[in-house]
């Protein structure tokens, strides 16, 4: 079991070294970093000194060590476009992402696994039929296309929720919540669903999938045979056994979640480390750029080494072959 | 449908009398005896889905030909034809069946042209994984040793960032690289790049699991004795053992791909306002949702919906179909 941990964090430390050479290169080949920290009128001298103190006539792998080691430490650097540490303006902005990405997966979790448990046990009925053709519907929405309609029917039309922004926040320390207050709280109805469809789907495609094959083994015949009612054999007995693959995809889709919510956060101006991101893109704001990457790669690889780790833990036989388990991508 | 089934019915007859004479049907005959025809012919979903697709594929295929305007052609908007609602409405004007935008521009033919757009980049960029996937993949299971390795281990490092933050990556990171000028005439294979790069490594491991059970079977062996290529082995011996799957993945990541596009050029980071995809469109088009030019944005966004859902749609009949425990 050793092992494998020492190799699996080997190897998710090596996919990090290889994202951040690749967010180094990117952070070389475009811009002058002193072209866009310097003022116009900074003399040759100034902007020489300027080079110097940053280590940029160092060499290229004395910079990347140097990258690597910051990045480490959370510096980042100045954002080109607003001249504040990188580190601060990802940090404010990242509780009004985290909290609309864990409000997404909770909504999906509390609408998909009802969904998918009925579609499997009545898996001949119209309703079943319906909701699987409504998952496909679901699957092919584009989450900004949702987002689109939503604003069109609930902000533009019946005029109930609003279309933009977080609305009022609280400060619990360095983190600033908008479940607190009523206008924070419906400014999160709108992203929240949009950015949970596609989960939703996942996630009821999974469950009846799993329940499929659950409602075929002998224990909930047994179940059945005894005499426990149906409903308690299906929504408790089968249910259980089917959650634990339910984890670990949603486990491993938080990771996709934060990064698909730059889209949501476009759409609905949701104040959140992806629009940060996006707007960096438009302003070739490369230190901001660099740190979104890092950051959500991080989160990213992090998550499937623990889902890679527990699931060896849990069964031995997973512990031989490392280069095959789990899947990287769900 | 109809027009289907009464060709069905005169080709009776031939397929009769072929029976008669040494069999060696066609390809046509036994794509139609096949089992993935008859599985397509009992799915009236796979059926209406095709039919969809092949409507959304020809118009969009046919748009000069069809549409009352060329989108593009400046000289032939007029802002007096703006901000025209749809037909139905009272104040709707033939022939902008869907209205018009705030330029005078006919949405129906700003749809259908976008879609020509959106269903090339999508294909062209399935078809550049596929070529990349397939053929790093064999190589990679089929030689092993470091060559494996180091395929692999890029594959790794790509499926271990988001997809859709590559393909913004690098959409962003070339139109950044290039001049303003070439930008504009580059931003499709840009953006058929962007997709493929994240989408090759499903490819490539899918094959090169299977490339390492076959190398290992006697046949191969024998092939290598008598010092047949490779690249032979390869393409004639492991490839075809793998294309079920293969075809599965690809037709969902037709749909995928497409999505993807729509989603780069909503952002900002792909197709330019001047040859607008579908994603550009609805870009376009949320600027004025609150300005109640609803029709602007709510067509793209459906046309781009159906193409989606008829290509998943597809895809999900095909796994099925495809899955040797289901049948």
């Amino acid at each position: 079991m050793l092992a494998f941990l020492v190799k699996r964090t080997a190897n998710a430390v090596f996919v990090m070294l290889a994202v951040a050479f690749l967010a180094f290169l990117i952070f070389r080949s475009f811009g002058d970093p002193v072209e866009m920290m310097v003022n116009e009128q900074a003399t040759q001298a100034e902007r020489a000194e300027l080079r110097e103190r940053l280590g940029l006539n160092d060499g290229f792998l004395t910079q990347y060590v140097r990258f690597v080691t910051n990045a480490v430490q959370g510096d980042f650097g100045i954002s080109y476009r607003n001249q504040q540490d990188v580190m601060v303006l990802i940090g404010e902005r990242f509780p009004a992402t985290l909290e609309l990405v864990l409000v997404a997966t909770v909504i999906s979790l509390v609408v998909g696994i009802p969904l998918g448990v009925i579609t499997a046990i009545h898996r001949d009925s119209r309703l079943a039929g319906m909701l699987q053709l409504g998952s496909i519907v679901g699957v092919s929405l584009p989450s900004f296309v949702v987002g689109i309609l939503l604003i069109l029917a609930f902000s533009v039309t019946l005029g109930w929720l609003p279309a933009f922004g977080r609305g009022e926040t609280v400060d619990i320390g360095w983190w600033s919540t908008g479940l607190l207050t009523p206008s924070g709280r419906a400014a999160l109805v709108l992203p929240a669903i949009s950015l949970a469809t596609f989960q939703i789907t996942l996630v009821m495609r999974l469950v009846r999938a799993e329940m499929l094959e659950t409602l075929r083994t002998d224990y909930v015949k047994f179940a059945r045979a005894r005499g426990v009612p149906r409903g308690r054999v299906h929504w408790v007995h089968a249910l259980r056994n089917c959650l634990m693959p339910v984890i670990t995809l949603t486990g491993m889709q938080i990771g996709n979640l934060i990064a698909f919510a730059l889209v949501t956060e476009t759409v609905f101006q949701w104040p959140g480390m992806g629009l940060l991101f996006i707007q960096a893109v438009t302003f070739v704001d490369i230190p901001v750029m660099a740190a979104y990457l890092l950051l959500v790669s991080f989160i990213f690889v992090t998550l499937n080494t623990m889902v890679d780790v527990t699931y060896a833990w849990v069964d031995p036989r997973l512990r031989d072959d490392t280069a095959e388990v789990g899947g990287t991508n769900g | 449908m109809a027009d289907r089934s009464e060709r069905m019915a005169q080709a009776q007859p031939l397929t009769h009398a072929a029976a008669v004479l040494p069999p060696e049907p066609g390809l046509w005959a036994r794509m139609r005896d096949s089992d993935l025809w008859h599985s397509f012919r009992g799915h009236p979903s796979a059926i209406f889905a095709a039919a969809l697709l092949a409507v959304l594929t020809l118009t969009a295929i046919l748009a000069p030909w069809i549409t009352a305007q060329d989108p593009y052609d400046l000289a032939a908007l007029q802002l007096i034809n703006s901000e025209i609602p749809p037909i139905w409405n009272p104040a709707g004007q033939w022939p902008y069946l869907l209205g018009t935008d705030v330029q005078g521009r006919d949405i129906l033919s700003a749809i259908l042209y976008g879609s020509r757009i959106s269903l090339v980049i999508g294909f062209a960029s399935v078809i550049l994984a596929l070529a990349v996937g397939l053929s790093l993949g064999l190589i990679a299971g089929y030689f092993g040793g470091w060559v494996d390795n180091v395929i692999m281990r890029v594959g790794d490092v790509l499926l271990s960032m988001p997809f859709i933050l590559i393909a913004i990556l690098i959409s962003a990171m070339a139109g950044a690289a290039l001049p303003p000028g070439l930008r504009d005439v580059l931003a499709a294979p840009i953006l058929i790049v962007a997709i493929a790069v994240p989408s090759w490594v499903q490819y490539a491991r899918t094959v090169r699991a299977s490339a390492m059970v076959e190398r290992k079977k006697e046949y191969v062996q024998a092939a290598r004795l008598i010092r047949v290529k490779s690249w032979r082995v390869m393409l004639h011996h492991i490839l075809p053992n793998t294309l079920t799957p293969i075809m599965v993945a690809a037709t969902l990541n037709f749909g995928l791909a497409i999505l993807s596009e729509a989603t780069l050029s909503f952002l900002g980071v792909g197709m330019p306002p001047d040859q607008p995809s579908l994603g550009t469109l609805i870009r376009i088009g949320n600027q004025y949702l609150f300005s109640g030019l609803w029709w602007i944005v709510v067509f793209p966004a459906v046309q781009l919906c159906l193409i989606v859902l008829s290509v998943n749609m597809i895809g999900d009949w095909l796994r099925d179909a495809l899955n040797p425990k289901l049948q």
